[in-house]
């Protein structure tokens, strides 16, 4: 049996936000990551984040999973297992974790939930063609190992991520057909909209998916318009050809461990899905339990961050391992997840926090 | 399939391996995922459905989804969007659900 004081689940920006907070703070810290190095999906960001100085803004995604990186390498107080998936969690607080191929357990004092969200999926005649990926998949692709997704590539979805990901894919060399979106307004900032646009890609709101084409690979699209009831108009369908269909249609939080030890869950669509009930701590109903990043409510890497920080600067005070500078730290980071919160944009997250608050 | 030019990003060119799928030789660059070097050889369908036969492809490339689960060096329900590619390795489309060979 491994012991630590503090186990976290995820190697993303908000698990190893997380780690370094509760490792500062004086805690032993261990990260179980999935993958074969740390950086979750900061990896495969390449535009600058928004935010405040604090929050990285104006530096590239991949660049901030590097920073973070050689702070955790030079903490004595942080081991990184990876290759390590957690697949177990049991009422005892055990921790049952794949490590390169042996079954280990882990006994933490406390732990943090960090273990962010799956893609999507969209409804629509053969929409199992290989050609048609996930908006993550078609980045890792191009950003990370510097495949190409496809020639040309319909985006299903406006929001950020649609946005984002098809100024990625122009700037790799792919030509973007059109970016459609079931909604009848664009969702994402009319800044990335704007910048896609002026290269000629068209966005085409009150639009979806009615059937993907081709026999081995996505070889085209059929579209349909909606109406203000986002029915279907009839007669309005229309061929676009693409060798890559690319679903942004939003993420589900990771949540299958908090179900297995019976965190008290909530089910908010403003945040992706099921999460788990937790307070303005990041503490969920089981008082050793934390959670953070798209895990709690999907987001975004920057507010992934600030949570990981709270979540693992209160494990830590939980533990006991609080000093004079804990509750100047956690107002700070109340303030920082507050502001990126505000605004008109943040309306939806906040409506949907204050239905994943833990009485 | 592979970017040539960006204007962020540079891909260091890595040790180039060879490697089988389904019987055909293909290369690709040491520690990528295998799905990844098919990719940029231009082969997308890493398998089919066990009942109705249908092509797959994969779909989030982070291991989360498992659409592309294929046998690599006779061990089966490999996700190979994240299993890094060695010199040599055989890769084949799986035929049903894979059996486990006994140590």
């Amino acid at each position: 049996m491994i012991k630590t004081d503090v186990a976290v689940i995820g190697g993303g920006p908000a698990g190893m936000c997380a780690a370094i907070e509760a490792a500062n703070a004086g805690a032993k810290v261990i990260i179980f990551e999935r993958n074969s190095s740390l950086g979750g999906q900061l990896v495969k960001q390449t535009h600058m984040f928004f935010g405040s100085q604090k929050q990285y803004a104006s530096t590239r995604g991949f660049d901030i999973s590097k920073i973070l990186r050689d702070q955790i390498s030079q903490n004595e107080n942080i081991t990184v297992l990876t290759n390590a998936t957690v697949i177990g969690m049991y009422e005892d607080g055990v921790l049952t974790v794949e490590h390169e191929n042996k079954y280990k357990k882990v006994l933490p004092r406390a732990t943090v939930v960090a273990t962010g969200a799956s893609e999507k999926f969209l409804p629509f005649n053969n929409n199992d063609l290989p050609g048609i990926y996930g908006a993550g998949a078609v980045q890792t692709l191009m950003n990370v190992y510097g495949v190409k997704p496809g020639d040309e590539v319909v985006m299903v979805g406006a929001g950020n991520i649609g946005l984002i990901v098809s100024y990625q894919l122009l700037q790799a060399g792919v030509k973007v057909n059109a970016v459609i979106d079931a909604a009848p307004r664009i969702g994402g900032y009319l800044v990335h909209a704007s910048k896609i646009r002026r290269m000629g890609v068209p966005i085409l709101t009150s639009t979806t998916v009615k059937t993907a084409h081709g026999t081995d690979c996505v070889e085209g699209v059929t579209l349909v318009k909606l109406d203000e009831n986002w029915k279907e108009i009839p007669d309005s369908e229309f061929y676009i050809p693409c060798d890559n269909l690319c679903i942004a249609v939003g993420l589900s939080p990771l949540t299958e461990l908090m179900w297995q030890i019976g965190i008290e869950m909530a089910y908010v669509p403003q945040l992706g899905g099921y999460v788990p009930k937790s307070n303005k701590n990041m503490q969920t109903s089981r008082p050793e339990v934390f959670v953070a990043g798209d895990a709690s409510g999907v987001e975004e890497a920057s507010s992934a961050m600030v949570e990981g920080r709270i979540a693992g600067l209160n494990a830590a005070a939980f533990l006991g391992f609080k000093n004079s500078e804990t509750d100047s730290k956690l107002a700070d980071y109340f303030e920082q997840a507050d502001s990126l919160r505000s605004g008109p944009v943040g309306e939806k997250i906040r409506a949907g926090l204050k239905l994943a608050e833990l009485d | 399939m592979r970017i040539e030019k960006h204007p962020i990003l540079t891909f260091e060119k890595g040790e180039i391996v060879t490697f089988t799928f389904n019987g055909t030789i293909y290369q690709g660059i040491k520690g990528e995922p295998i799905a990844s070097a098919l990719h940029a050889n231009g082969v997308r369908t890493l398998g089919h459905t066990h009942d109705k036969n249908r092509p797959r492809g994969l779909y989030c490339a982070i291991g989360n989804c498992s659409s592309c689960l294929a046998t690599v060096n006779g061990k089966p329900n490999v996700r190979i969007c994240v299993e890094p590619l060695t010199d040599g390795m055989v890769v084949t489309q799986q035929k049903g659900r894979g059996v486990l060979k006994n140590d």
